[in-house]
């Protein structure tokens, strides 16, 4: 079971949270072209090893979360808030 | 076999009998024994028919490897089929009995199988799925359809009960430091160097008692251990399996907590199954003793050794009285020494010559001799022996019992849930464990650690590694060399018979036996992968914990390779198997997922609904009077909103509250239609897609104040368009200030409907000049009170095409809101109405809804395409026309009519053009309802190229599924009152 520490509520299961999806996607302006949104959402990368992604903490604080997370091993890197602004009280209380 | 039990030896309680029986057989054994050494015990020695053959099988072992004495216990809604009678605790009243066997296990006529075998080789169903060669080869399944329901039955083991679990069962949690797996020698001196460094520790035994294979020395006290390791303050959990290690050291188990009881505790449940969550895990999980592949190695009276040891020492009971111990490696020495000190008369064969044995000589050891053949058939009668050398029969000895150990194999099964391939270790001749940098350390035998000694101090190594990387200490330390024996095992896996037509069984449990491994080698099937599913070689209740290695061993050598090239199959959770019901806990019956009722739901039910479930959500399904159908009701309703006014629970719709000085942009977004103009005190419609183009839901959306807005979302999609909005403010658009909460369960909603809806609500307000139609024109809204100055929200607006109000209060006075609307609406000749009424309403009208927006459907293709801005940018505009969404022949929204009026149709009808009723036609019906204003059957749905394209021509509605056709008419789908003049009365 994968177990991520979500910075308000603390490790919890996974079972808690939903996943996301690829959290290194620069989503394109929404007057950007067509070919620029296909290649946003269409056109990902399969990574073996460790990716960025985004995983909701829908049973718990609704935070969406950033998470460097192996796809082999399922091991945890790093976990943040997604919001900069949440990122910086999370830095400010460590 | 002639086994009995002793008047002395053992952990049992010879003052304590326990009635049983076996077969409707009474039998007696004594507190503290396994079934299997009960019916030992009692001299039973057939407990079993094997799986394909249907050959009388006997007991095996002593633990959770057996695969012989699989049997049923209990019976009714308590029949529990595969239990293994060597690790099922005896209790007085139980009833077990043989399966896979007719009339017995005794006397069973399936056993014709075994003399027609050569039909039932390794790869049989595969072939028979196939087709007869020559007549029908590669044509398929024929002779499978005809012999499946025979063959079913011929194969197979006991079978479960069809009668819903009378029991329960119990999910539960816990935490702790370090868990240690198995209390033999290693895992105990683990848990007291862990617990004695202040760690919380739990010490987990599958087993009754702690000991692990000490339970099988005669000088061994469990309670000494149970009470020290209990003084330490370690949580120790008897009767329960780690069945399983998952990712961050979370372990399953599984705790049998009254299947040894004959009258449970009505309050306990009969299994829990545990979620652990360690810091570090050990696992001293031991090893299991294999077996020797020769002819007729299955017959009742074939036992590993350590077994017998098991059954003498534990349960006080002699399996034999002439005794062959047939082995590669020292392990037996001491079993030899005490079965012949308990009046068995015990030879030895050991395959290797050049050995040294300590052992006082009551028995005989004939070095270089290995077993060759078994005769008897429900009964050992003799063994033929061969010299390990140039194989063939030499000589008979005659005796009721063989004994075999063929080396041990470390129970790496755990281990192996994580990913960690084992590795071979030549000398020992067996898989031992790899490293690995999960906080994971094996321990004990399960390491390849023979010896007593080693194992403890591979338990103190195993809690030191725990500590280390836990940061509590920083202390050197080390694990002994896997092996311990005095003479170095030489490995016999099969004694191939010179006839033709051996049964050497490899893995007893499917009856995969020799031949058929070879047979999987000459028919291409060589990767251990493809070997196990072709032969089904480690396959069911073991999981080839006994034969995996032999097989293995087998195919290398059909391939001249080192087993190590040719690896082994992964092994997956369950290392045991763990019940249904244990998975599914508590969530059974109405627990089976959340139960969503809203405020009024009582007050629905008082007042006639009928309910029907939407989601989680019980929702009003319809009101019927007196005698009434569905169909008789919902249409009574639907006609009472057109003619009178109806009332409505809506309050299962998702409901945000979008606060901040950004909410008009945000939603401005998020919407494919215009909201930046939207005024105060109005509400919109609006249409939201995803990025890549398709409708995500729709709603209203009611803009309260300046910077407040109230969003409603479809009751399907309430959860997915919080977390979306949620998305976008947290991730995308982080520099928006808007705050948006779920205030579904906050507000109680109900719609009033139809052309008296305004006098009703007149009645119902404190303010009835807020109401009238310059006041309160088409989508406004107003925050006001009702009577006895109750804060209402109302808003303007029609599903039904009706005029219609939605009334939204705070929860709480729910049922004072449904008091005064019903009242009043019932001054009207009103009605209250459901769900399959609003249904048609919104059919009539052409609303869609879940069943019409399911992800494939674009804004355009549900007809709606007008009300997507062109002069903004929003969520899916860069997408929503790409290529093959503006393709001409888009399946696009239409109304259906039959063409014959009296006809009927169903929701999921494919819609297909004349003389060519096939595939998936060229639309489809998603909503149907019988239309009480236009007196038929009408639908809605999708048709290639829409309605332009069809309206004047007939096509066909295709039902294959309820064997039906009809012809079909195209219409608008907005079937009453298309310009909406009701709607703005």
């Amino acid at each position: 079971m994968i177990r991520i520490n979500c910075p308000y509520c603390g490790e919890r299961d996974h079972s808690e949270f939903s996943y996301g999806g690829d959290a290194s996607i620069k989503y394109p302006s929404l007057e950007a072209s067509e070919k620029e949104w296909t290649e946003a959402i269409f056109f990902r990368k399969n990574i073996r090893g460790f990716q960025l992604e985004t995983w909701h903490h829908s049973n718990g604080c609704r935070m969406w979360l950033e998470v460097e997370r192996s796809t082999v091993t399922h091991e945890i890197k790093s976990v943040r808030p997604c919001h900069p602004d949440l990122q910086k009280v999370v830095e400010n209380n460590k | 076999m002639k086994s009995k039990r002793l008047n002395k030896l053992g952990k049992i309680d010879r003052d304590k009998t326990l009635n049983f029986t076996w077969d409707n057989k009474k039998l007696s054994g004594f507190e503290g024994d396994s079934l299997a050494s009960a019916l030992l015990a009692n001299n039973i020695g057939i407990v079993g028919r094997s799986f394909k053959y249907h050959r009388p099988r006997g007991i095996f072992s002593s633990g959770v490897e057996e695969s012989g004495a699989l049997v049923t216990i209990g019976s009714k809604n308590r029949r529990d089929p595969n239990v293994r009678a060597t690790t099922q605790e005896l209790f007085d009243g139980l009833k077990a009995s043989g399966q896979n066997a007719f009339p017995n296990v005794n006397f069973d006529l399936g056993g014709i199988n075994n003399y027609i075998g050569r039909f039932f080789a390794a790869g049989f169903y595969y072939k028979t799925f196939m087709g007869i060669p020559p007549f029908e080869w590669g044509k398929g399944t024929t002779i499978w359809m005809l012999f499946e329901k025979l063959i079913r039955k011929a194969a197979g083991m006991g079978s479960a009960s069809r009668l819903p679990d009378p029991d329960s069962y119990e999910h539960a949690h816990d935490f702790c430091d370090v868990i240690v797996v198995g209390s033999g020698p290693s895992g105990v001196a683990a848990a007291i160097e862990a617990a004695e460094k202040k760690l919380d520790v739990i010490l987990v035994e599958q087993d009754s008692l702690v000991g692990g294979n000490q339970l099988s020395e005669n000088d061994f006290s469990t309670s000494k251990i149970f009470n020290q390791l209990k003084s330490l303050g370690i949580k120790v959990m008897t009767r329960t399996t780690a069945f399983g290690l998952y990712d961050n050291c979370v372990v399953g188990l599984l705790e049998r907590v009254t299947d040894h009881l004959s009258i449970p505790d009505s309050t306990l449940p009969r299994q829990r199954f545990w979620t652990i969550r360690a810091k570090h895990i050990i696992v001293g999980s031991g090893a299991l003793e294999r077996h020797i592949a020769f002819n007729n190695n299955d017959i009742p009276g074939v036992m590993t050794v350590n077994a017998s040891k098991h059954y003498l020492n534990r349960y006080g009971v002699l399996t034999g009285e002439d005794i062959v111990i047939a082995t590669n490696n020292d392990s037996v020495y001491e079993t030899a020494n005490e079965l012949s000190e308990a009046g068995a008369n015990v030879t030895v064969l050991d395959s290797r010559t050049n050995i040294e044995i300590d052992s006082n000589k009551n028995f005989e050891i004939r070095k270089g001799f290995i077993p060759y053949n078994i005769n008897g058939t429900k009964k050992i009668d003799s063994l033929d022996i061969s010299k390990s050398e140039n194989i063939n029969k030499v000589d008979t000895i005659n005796c009721d019992q063989v004994l075999l150990s063929g080396g041990w194999s470390p129970a790496v099964h755990l281990l192996s849930h994580r990913g960690v391939k084992p590795k071979w270790d030549p000398e020992n001749a067996c898989f031992i464990p790899s490293d690995t940098k999960e906080n994971i350390t094996m321990i004990g035998s399960s390491r390849g650690l023979w010896n007593k000694d080693d194992c403890i101090a591979s338990g103190v190594a195993g809690a030191t590694d725990a500590l280390n990387r836990l940061g509590v200490s920083k202390t050197n330390y080390f694990f002994p060399k896997p092996g311990g024996w005095q003479n170095p095992i030489k490995p016999l896996y099969e004694v191939k018979y010179k006839k033709s037509r051996s049964k050497s069984f490899v893995d007893y449990q499917h009856d995969v036996t020799a031949d058929d491994v070879r047979l999987a080698h000459r028919e291409g099937f060589i990767s251990v992968e493809h070997l196990k599913r072709y032969t089904t070689l480690g396959m069911a209740n073991d999981q080839g914990k006994m034969g995996n290695i032999i097989g293995l061993s087998l195919m290398a050598d059909l391939l001249n390779k080192e087993i190590p090239e040719i690896g082994t199959t992964v092994f997956r959770p369950p290392y045991t198997p763990v019940p249904i019901g244990a998975l599914t806990g508590r969530n059974v019956g109405k627990h089976f997922r959340p139960l969503r009722v809203t405020p009024m739901h009582q007050w629905n039910i008082d007042h006639g609904a009928k309910m029907i479930e939407v989601g989680l959500y019980q929702r009003p399904w319809y009101y019927p009077k007196k005698n009434e159908t569905l169909s008789d009701s919902y249409i009574r309703e639907a006609t009472f909103v057109r003619k009178t006014v109806g009332i409505c629970d809506v309050t299962s719709l998702g409901k945000i509250a979008v606060q901040g000085p950004d909410a008009t942009e945000f939603l401005n977004r998020i919407y494919s239609n215009a909201f930046a103009k939207l005024q105060v005190g109005k509400a919109r419609y609006g249409i939201m897609l995803r990025d890549d183009g398709i409708v995500m839901d729709d709603g209203t959306s009611w803009r309260l104040s300046e910077n407040e807005y109230f969003m409603t979302t479809s009751t399907a999609a309430a959860a997915k368009v919080m977390a979306w909005l949620e998305e976008l403010l947290q991730t995308r658009w982080t520099d928006l200030k808007v705050n948006v909460t779920s205030v579904s369960e906050q507000w109680a909603g109900a719609a009033v409907a139809g052309p008296k809806s305004r006098e009703v609500l007149n009645n119902c307000v404190e303010d009835p000049s807020l109401i009238s139609n310059e006041n309160f024109p088409f989508m406004g809204v107003i925050s006001t009170f009702l009577k006895g100055k109750i804060p209402c929200r109302i808003a303007r607006i029609s599903f039904s095409g009706e005029l219609a109000f939605e009334v939204y209060i705070k929860s709480d006075f729910a049922n004072t809101m449904m008091d005064l609307l019903w009242e009043n609406a019932q001054k009207y000749d009103g009605c209250l109405y459901g769900l399959e009424a609003l249904g048609a309403l919104r059919v009539e009208k052409g609303h869609v809804t879940g069943a019409e927006l399911d992800g494939r459907v674009t804004i355009d293709d549900a007809g709606l395409g007008k009300m997507a801005s062109i002069k903004k940018s929003y969520i899916g505009s860069a997408m929503r026309k790409r290529g093959v969404l503006s393709a001409d022949n888009r399946e696009t929204l239409v109304g259906f009519f039959p063409t014959d009026l009296k006809e009927t149709f169903n929701a999921g009808t494919i819609v297909c053009e004349k003389n060519n009723v096939k595939g998936q036609g060229i639309g489809r019906i998603t909503s149907v309802t019988h239309s009480p204003e236009l007196g038929h059957w009408i639908g809605i749905g999708f048709v290639e190229g829409g309605l332009d394209k069809w309206k004047n021509t007939t096509l066909v509605g295709a039902d294959p599924v309820r064997n039906k056709q009809m012809n079909l008419k195209v219409v608008s789908p907005h079937m009453i009152d298309p310009k909406g003049e009701r709607m703005y009365a």
